[in-house]
Order: structure tokens, then C-alpha cells, then sequence
């Protein structure tokens, strides 16, 4: 147990949780101090959403005591703990992407002038507000237009009042970029500096060491690590959440991608030609063989998302044309792309990926029904056989099939969505920030299978924010901006340093192929992320 | 808050989510209970086959309902559209039953298709293009058949009131529809649709789901089964009456598919508890009747019903 630091702002002692068919908190303590940041760690389906969940009123508890300020406390809602300085940014962001920034960030507590909403000092005051997140952004445009980056600061500049004493982020950077995790890590800093107890919620294992103070690992519902988190070695750290020996983690290295693929000749088994949207792509061209992984670079808004949807059949073209393995994508819309054989694992997991209130299995077969359906009739018999197939290959935890998505950990619901997109077999995978929410040991078993998968020969389009994992995972990497493709690399010049070089400029230092349509240099320099 | 409101809060939203399921069998339950002990006569065979025939209509209506409520829509129209189908039977009645029957339901599903094609194409609010539809579909029924017209046709007399191995035609044909849609909900590519369409629009789209033609089925499968309750009530009424038939219809349809565990948000549907709410509504009206209260505590009654059933299902799905 961590040293004595006088009273803790928050005391957990044994909390228990459960839900039918898990025991998802078994008697877990957590102990929050003053100024300091509490990482808290643990595999896809650990308890760490749970534990915050019980922290702060959106689930009662079933045992256990909680202490603010050395005082029984208990919150029977959110909006209670709110007001008692618990400011939580939830796993999944839930803000109103129809209403505007401002909107957001100010609803249900408004200026008021003559108990109207006082829009201007509204608009000027968020504007400051957001200006201290790193996000500048016209206030007045709905929230659904900025980057899914830019919704999760105003989701922590919302929560974060002037009385907050703790201050709850569960997995904040998992969209976002380098650039907005340095603005985050420094809000932190200030948070620490204000005396206000932080908890992070990651698996970017890099993060918590530069950012956090102590740790709390958590594995199938049980504490069972808890103090500092500086002389704790990493590898001991990924064991612990595993459960396993420290020379087996040591085997197996960071991420677990195997390097080069052997990439087929013959037909590219996607190709897509000068793909133009109205101020979102312009002429954007690329090809990927059987077998390649490609990975897209750029910052936020530089028309990676925009590229795969328009790929994807997702995205109205002026101009522009697909092909998969030679053959051109015949019609328009998600379905005709799904039928040349086209899947795109979409960015935001919430909105455009589950459908609550469907089983596990009804998601998982979503995409693919039509294909085990005769005449219109759904067989349950093959639905089952793929489900099984692939709740197994992803290790899907759940306790069963038929239980309800919502009620699955984040990461597994990530999978439950690679499942849906693998499912369909398809020729082509578009990955969206595949291993977003992910954890360490899910992660490798991803970036394994989408080697197994290129090796298969499936062409592979790769989006992540994590430099590493485009770097170590793909053989070429193509750099946009603004819209339009600025720079490529390939095999031994794909380097972090040569990436982030090629972002930051506009342009890759080793200039392979340069195929930007000539109007990106000169393009303005645009500060505000879309 | 003691710690101890907050285990309580567990049980709570145990409670709520099974109430949520449940409470529609329990609520029928209770009123025919109530009425075996209170209400003379209740308990008798003629009695029972009113109560079926009256709730047949009703159970149709919110099958259609209930399919259009999981996409997360609304169809206020379904009453207007009963009349307009009542219209066109005493229209085309001179070509002989079946096909003025035909015609009817045929009507009821073009009216239908006009709704899902305005909603799912042009992206107009349900409620709002079903309101439409709700005036002008009264409209044009009055301007058809201005006033009540009485029906007077052997084959239809006998649909309206004849019985086959002692259940009458109309509650035979409710059991049908019942069935239909059971399939089409369980076993069929169009279920799986509608409930995702209703759950997550957006991930069906990006899933390949023709969600524009799912959106159009589902209301002209509604206009459809309002249809057959207006030849239903037609038949059994002996007369078309434009002002009268399927008024309000679209309240008690409405209430029993949210008392029936179909939240209104959409993305699940629940035929079975439809059906079992749409009886509740049917002993509701009765109970109320047989105990001379006047027809406006029927309405309140139902309110009340309705805002209990969204309370219920108010807080599910957020934690
Ligand atoms: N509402 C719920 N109903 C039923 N089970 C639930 C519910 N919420 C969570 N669970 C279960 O509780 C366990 C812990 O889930 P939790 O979301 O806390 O994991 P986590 O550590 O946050 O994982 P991740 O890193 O994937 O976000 C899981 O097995 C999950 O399926
Ligand atoms: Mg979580």
C-alpha cells in the first residue's frame, strides 16, 4: 500500500458490482489523493468503466464503502456526484451532436440574461474556455462537425468546473492525436497543480508513465496491484494486468505486428482514383496489392477518415473512381461497396458502429446477413456458426451470444464490431482506428490477425493515431493534408521520425512518389480541425 | 444519499427493466381479475367473444404500430386511414366484396407507402408526416362517403359476425396477422432490418442495410393492417362511417405497443406484449363502460396508462 499522504479526497473500500452472469467488481479499493494522478489499468472487461461507473452514481453498488473526505459518502445519481466535485468524462463521450459547441458545453447551466440564454457572452465564454483545451473552433457549429479529438476536450472542459476535487477521464486519448494529448497532459499538469485528484484511465502504457503518479491494476474484478506507479517496471506492469509471468510478456515485444508482408503481384486488390469531395478530398489516389497493409497519415482533418468512406461508399463523390481487384465498384452506397467486397471498420464506435439494445450475435452478423439468409429468411443455424466462429477468433468476452451489447466492455465492443466487418469476407478492410480502446494484450491480437488477414491476401487500409502502430504495422504509409495526398512512404523509410516529419511539413522527407495535385502547397494553413 | 438508497437504486432498475417486460401481463391480469370479482356477467362465453371481436381491430393496428414505433417512428395516421379504407369498401361495393375489400386494402398501403416515402426519402419527421396523413386521409373519407352509409351484403354481414369452430372470422384474422408478423420479426431479413434501422440508423447504413426501402415497407405494411381493421370494423358495423371509424384509434395503438415493452425510442419490438397490450386497452374501454363512466374517463385512462408506460421506460438504456 502507497505510503501514508494524509487523508484521500476519495476512499473506495471493497466495492463489489455485479451484473447477471458477472461478477464485474469483487471487493475492490481505491484510495484518491490531492494532486496527484491515479492510473488505472486493466484488460477490455476488467472493471475499470464499472469501478468509475459505482464512483459516481450511474450504477448503485451492491457492497462496499465510499469515503469523501473521511465522511460516508454514497451518490444515488451522476448530477449528485457532479455537485459533490466529481467531474467524469465517460468512456463513451455523450454530448448532443446536433446542438451547437457552445450549446454543449454550457447545456443545462446556460448565462442567462432575463432568463433567456445570453448567446453572446455564451459563445464568448466557451470560446475561452475551449481556448484553454487547445481547441479552437467556431462555437456556434454543431458539435457533430468537429473531430471526435476536439468533442472530447469540450466533454472535459464541460465536466471540469472551477469546484471540481477529482477529476475521473476514462480513456480520454484513445482518439486522439499526439498533438492533443501533449494539450491534455498539460491541462493535467494544471489539474495536479490545483490540488485536484486525477484518475486516467488508458492502455497506452507510455501515457500513464509520463503522466501519472500511482496505479491501480485491475483484473476480472479484483484490485490487485495498488501504489506507486514510478519504480514499477513496465513489464511487470503488462503481467500484472495479465495474469501472467513476466518472461512470457518479455517474449512477446510491443506490438506484434511481424514486419513485412509478402505482397502479391498482379491486379491491386483495391484501387481508387482521384476521389474528390466538396472541401473534404481533392483528388485523392491510392492503390493497395493483395496482401499490403497501407497506412494513412496525417493530422486530424487532413481527409483520412473522408478517404475511407468515400472508399467506402459512404461519402458522396464529384469525382472519382474504385475498383476492387480490377473490377470497378458497380453502383453507389455502402451496399454496393460491401458487395464488391469492401469493409470499413468505422471511427466512432458509439454512433456509427453498435446498435444497442441488439445481442452481441445480432451485431455481429449485422453487416452480413443478407449473405446467410435465403429468400429473404434468416438462417439461425449459419448466423450461429459465424457468430461462434468469431466470438471465439476475437476472444470475445461475454457471457454469452445473446447478451446485450451495451453491456459489454468497451474494447469487446470494438470487437464485436471487427467481427461484424470480418465476417463478411471481404477483399478489402479498411480499418478506422482499429485497436481504439483496445488493450494490450486485445491489441496484439488484433495487429496479429490483420497480418494473418493480409497474409490471407486481403488488401489492408490502416487509420490510427498511434504512430507506432501505423509504422511497425504497415508497409507503406501514405501521408495526406487537407484533402489531398502530399507524400508516401515505403518500405525501409517508414520510420516515427521520417512520419511525423512528413506530417508535420506536408510533405515526406524521402519523397517516393509524389502525387498531390499540385494546389496542396499552396494550400492555406488551416488551424481549425474539422 | 444514504448508502443505503443507493443499493436500492439496483433494485430499482431491476424492477423497471422487468416491469418494462412484464408489467403488460400482470396489468391484464389485474383487470380481468377486477372484473371476475366486480363485474356481473363478465365471466360468460358470449362476454369473452365481445371482448375478442372488439380488440381485434385494435391488436391489427398496433401490430403495424408497433413495426413502424421500432424503426423509431410514429404513425398517427392509422385511424384516418381505417376510415378511408371503410370509404372504399361502400365505394367499390358494387363490383361485389372481394374486390371492394381489395381495393380498401390497397388503399390503406398506398396511403401508407405516401408516408414512408415522404419520411424515408424526403427525411420528413414521422410525426409530422403522419399528422398530415391523419387529416387529410379523414378528409378525403368524408369527402368520399359524406355521411354514414349503411352495408348491406350477405359475405360481409358473415365476415363481420359469423364464427368458425365458435371464434368469430374477425379474431381469426387478427390471430393471422399475429402470426405474420411474428415471422416477419423473427425469422426474416425485414426484422432484422427494422429493429437496427430503429437502433442505430446510422450503423445500418454504414452495414449496407437499404435503409430508405426498409423505412417504406414498414409503413405501408402499417397502412396495410389499418386497412384490414377498417374492413373489419366496416363488416362488423354493417356500415361505413367516416366520422367514426378508427377514431383515436392511434392512442390506444400507440399505448399498447409502449405498454407492451416497445420503447418509443425504437430499435426492439415486442409482438407479443403488443398484443397483450391492445387487449389491456380493450378491457380498459370495457371495464370503464360496463361501470357507466362516461367515454372521456376512457380517454384520461389511457393517458394515464401511456405516461406510466413511457415512465417506465424512461430510464432504460442510460446506465
Ligand atoms: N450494464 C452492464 N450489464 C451487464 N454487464 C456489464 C454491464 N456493464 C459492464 N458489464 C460487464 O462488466 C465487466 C467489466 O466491464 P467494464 O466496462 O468495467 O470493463 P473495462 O475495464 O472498462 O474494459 P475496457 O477497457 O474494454 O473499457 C465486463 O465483463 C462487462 O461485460
Ligand atoms: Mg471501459
Amino acid at each position: 500500500m502507497p505510503t501514508d499522504r494524509g487523508t484521500p479526497v476519495l476512499r473506495a473500500r471493497g466495492l463489489v458490482k455485479r451484473f447477471p452472469g458477472v461478477r464485474a467488481l469483487a471487493g475492490v479499493d481505491l484510495d484518491l489523493h490531492p494532486g496527484r494522478v491515479h492510473a488505472l489499468v486493466g484488460e477490455n472487461g476488467a472493471g475499470k468503466s464499472t469501478l468509475i461507473k459505482v464512483l459516481t452514481g450511474v450504477h448503485g453498488r451492491d457492497g462496499g464503502e465510499l469515503e469523501l473526505d473521511g465522511r460516508p459518502a454514497g451518490f444515488a445519481t451522476p448530477a449528485e456526484a457532479q455537485r459533490a466535485g466529481l467531474a467524469t468524462i465517460y468512456q463513451e463521450v455523450d454530448l448532443l451532436p446536433l446542438l451547437s459547441v457552445a450549446r454543449n458545453l454550457f447545456l443545462g447551466r446556460e448565462p442567462r440574461w432575463f432568463g433567456l440564454i445570453d448567446f453572446p457572452r455564451m459563445h464568448r465564454e466557451a470560446a475561452e474556455a475551449l481556448g484553454e483545451y487547445g481547441v479552437h473552433v467556431d462555437v456556434r457549429r454543431p458539435l457533430g462537425d468537429l473531430s471526435m479529438g476536439a468533442r472530447q476536450m469540450v466533454a472535459l472542459a464541460r465536466a471540469v468546473s472551477a469546484r471540481a476535487r477529482v477529476v475521473i477521464m476514462d480513456e480520454p486519448t484513445s482518439s486522439l492525436e499526439p498533438r492533443e494529448v501533449h494539450t491534455l497532459f498539460e491541462v493535467i499538469g494544471r489539474l495536479r497543480g490545483r490540488g485536484i485528484a486525477v484518475v486516467y484511465v488508458s492502455h497506452r502504457l507510455d501515457e500513464l508513465y509520463e503522466v501519472c503518479d500511482d496505479v491501480t491494476v485491475l483484473r476480472d474484478g479484483h484490485a490487485v496491484h495498488s501504489g506507486p506507479l514510478a519504480g514499477l517496471e513496465r513489464l511487470r506492469l503488462i503481467a500484472l494486468m495479465l495474469g501472467r509471468d513476466m518472461s512470457e510478456v518479455a517474449r512477446e515485444g510491443a506490438t506484434t505486428f511481424a514486419g513485412a508482408h509478402d505482397v502479391a503481384g498482379g491486379a491491386p486488390a483495391l484501387t481508387a482514383e482521384a476521389l474528390t469531395a466538396r472541401h473534404r478530398l481533392r483528388g485523392v489516389s491510392l492503390d493497395i496489392r493483395p496482401g499490403e497493409v497501407v497506412g494513412l497519415g496525417g493530422l486530424l482533418g487532413s481527409g483520412r477518415t473522408e478517404t475511407a468512406r468515400a472508399v467506402a461508399g459512404d461519402l458522396a463523390l464529384e469525382e472519382g473512381r474504385v475498383a476492387v481487384a480490377g473490377l470497378p465498384v458497380r453502383g453507389r452506397g455502402t451496399a454496393a461497396a460491401i458487395r464488391a467486397g469492401i469493409s470499413l471498420l468505422p471511427e466512432d464506435r458509439k454512433h456509427e458502429g453498435i446498435v444497442p439494445g441488439l445481442s452481441v450475435r445480432e451485431n455481429i452478423a449485422l453487416a452480413a446477413m443478407p449473405r446467410l439468409s435465403r429468400f429473404g429468411l434468416v438462417s439461425e443455424r449459419r448466423v450461429d456458426r459465424v457468430v461462434s466462429t468469431f466470438m471465439e477468433r476475437l476472444r470475445i468476452k461475454a457471457t454469452g451470444p445473446s447478451q446485450k451489447v451495451e453491456e459489454l466492455s468497451g474494447g469487446n465492443q470494438q470487437k464485436v464490431l471487427l467481427a461484424r466487418w470480418l465476417a463478411l469476407n471481404p477483399a478489402v478492410l479498411l480499418l478506422d482506428e482499429p485497436t481504439r480502446g483496445i488493450d494490450v494484450g486485445a491489441k496484439a491480437e488484433v495487429q496479429r490477425l490483420v497480418d494473418e488477414l493480409a497474409e490471407d491476401g486481403l488488401g489492408v487500409l490502416l487509420i490510427s493515431s498511434d504512430l507506432e502502430e501505423l509504422v511497425e504495422g504497415a508497409d507503406r504509409v501514405v501521408v495526406l493534408k487537407d484533402g489531398a495526398v502530399v507524400g508516401e512512404l515505403s518500405g525501409a523509410s517508414v520510420t516515427e521520425d521520417a512520419l511525423v516529419d512528413a506530417i508535420a511539413r506536408g510533405e515526406a522527407s524521402p519523397v517516393v512518389r509524389d502525387r498531390s495535385d499540385g494546389g496542396a502547397g499552396a494550400a492555406p494553413e488551416e488551424e481549425v480541425e474539422r | 444519499m444514504s448508502a443505503a438508497s443507493v443499493m436500492a437504486r439496483v433494485d430499482r432498475d431491476r424492477a423497471r427493466s422487468w416491469l418494462q417486460d412484464y408489467g403488460v401481463y400482470v396489468g391484464v391480469a389485474a383487470i380481468v381479475l377486477f372484473n371476475v370479482v366486480f363485474t356481473p356477467g363478465f365471466v360468460s362465453l358470449e362476454n369473452f367473444r365481445v371482448q375478442a371481436v372488439q380488440a381485434a381491430p385494435i391488436v391489427v393496428v398496433a401490430l403495424g404500430m408497433a413495426l413502424v414505433i421500432a424503426t423509431g417512428g410514429i404513425d398517427l395516421s392509422v385511424g384516418a386511414v381505417m376510415a378511408l379504407s371503410a370509404a372504399f369498401v361502400s365505394l367499390y361495393l358494387g363490383y361485389g366484396p372481394l374486390v371492394s375489400v381489395l381495393v380498401a386494402l390497397l388503399v390503406g398501403a398506398v396511403a401508407g407507402a405516401v408516408n414512408g416515402t415522404i419520411v424515408a426519402v424526403a427525411g420528413v419527421q414521422a410525426i409530422i408526416v403522419t399528422l398530415a396523413m391523419m387529416i387529410a386521409g379523414r378528409g378525403l373519407a368524408l369527402v368520399l362517403v359524406p355521411q354514414l352509409e349503411g352495408i348491406r351484403n350477405p359475405a360481409l354481414r358473415e365476415f363481420g359476425s359469423g364464427s368458425v369452430a365458435g371464434v368469430p372470422y374477425v379474431v381469426w384474422v387478427a390471430a393471422l396477422m399475429v402470426a405474420l408478423v411474428l415471422f416477419l420479426v423473427r425469422r426474416t431479413l425485414f426484422g432484422r432490418r427494422l429493429v437496427a434501422v430503429g437502433g442505430n440508423r446510422r450503423a445500418a447504413e454504414l452495414s449496407g442495410l437499404p435503409v430508405r426501402r426498409t423505412l417504406l415497407l414498414v409503413y405501408t405494411l402499417c397502412g396495410a393492417l389499418a386497412a384490414v381493421a377498417g374492413v373489419m370494423t366496416t363488416a362488423r358495423l354493417q356500415a361505413s362511417d367516416p366520422n367514426s371509424v378508427g377514431l383515436l384509434i392511434e392512442l390506444s395503438a400507440i399505448t399498447a405497443v409502449v405498454v407492451g415493452g416497445t420503447p418509443l425510442s425504437g430499435g426492439r419490438v415486442r409482438v407479443a406484449g403488443t398484443v397483450a397490450g391492445a387487449i389491456l386497452m380493450q378491457l380498459l374501454v370495457a371495464t370503464l363502460i360496463k361501470h357507466n363512466l362516461p367515454p372521456s374517463w376512457t380517454q384520461m385512462a389511457q393517458t394515464a396508462v401511456i405516461i406510466a408506460a413511457v415512465y417506465v421506460a424512461r430510464e432504460r438504456g442510460r446506465s
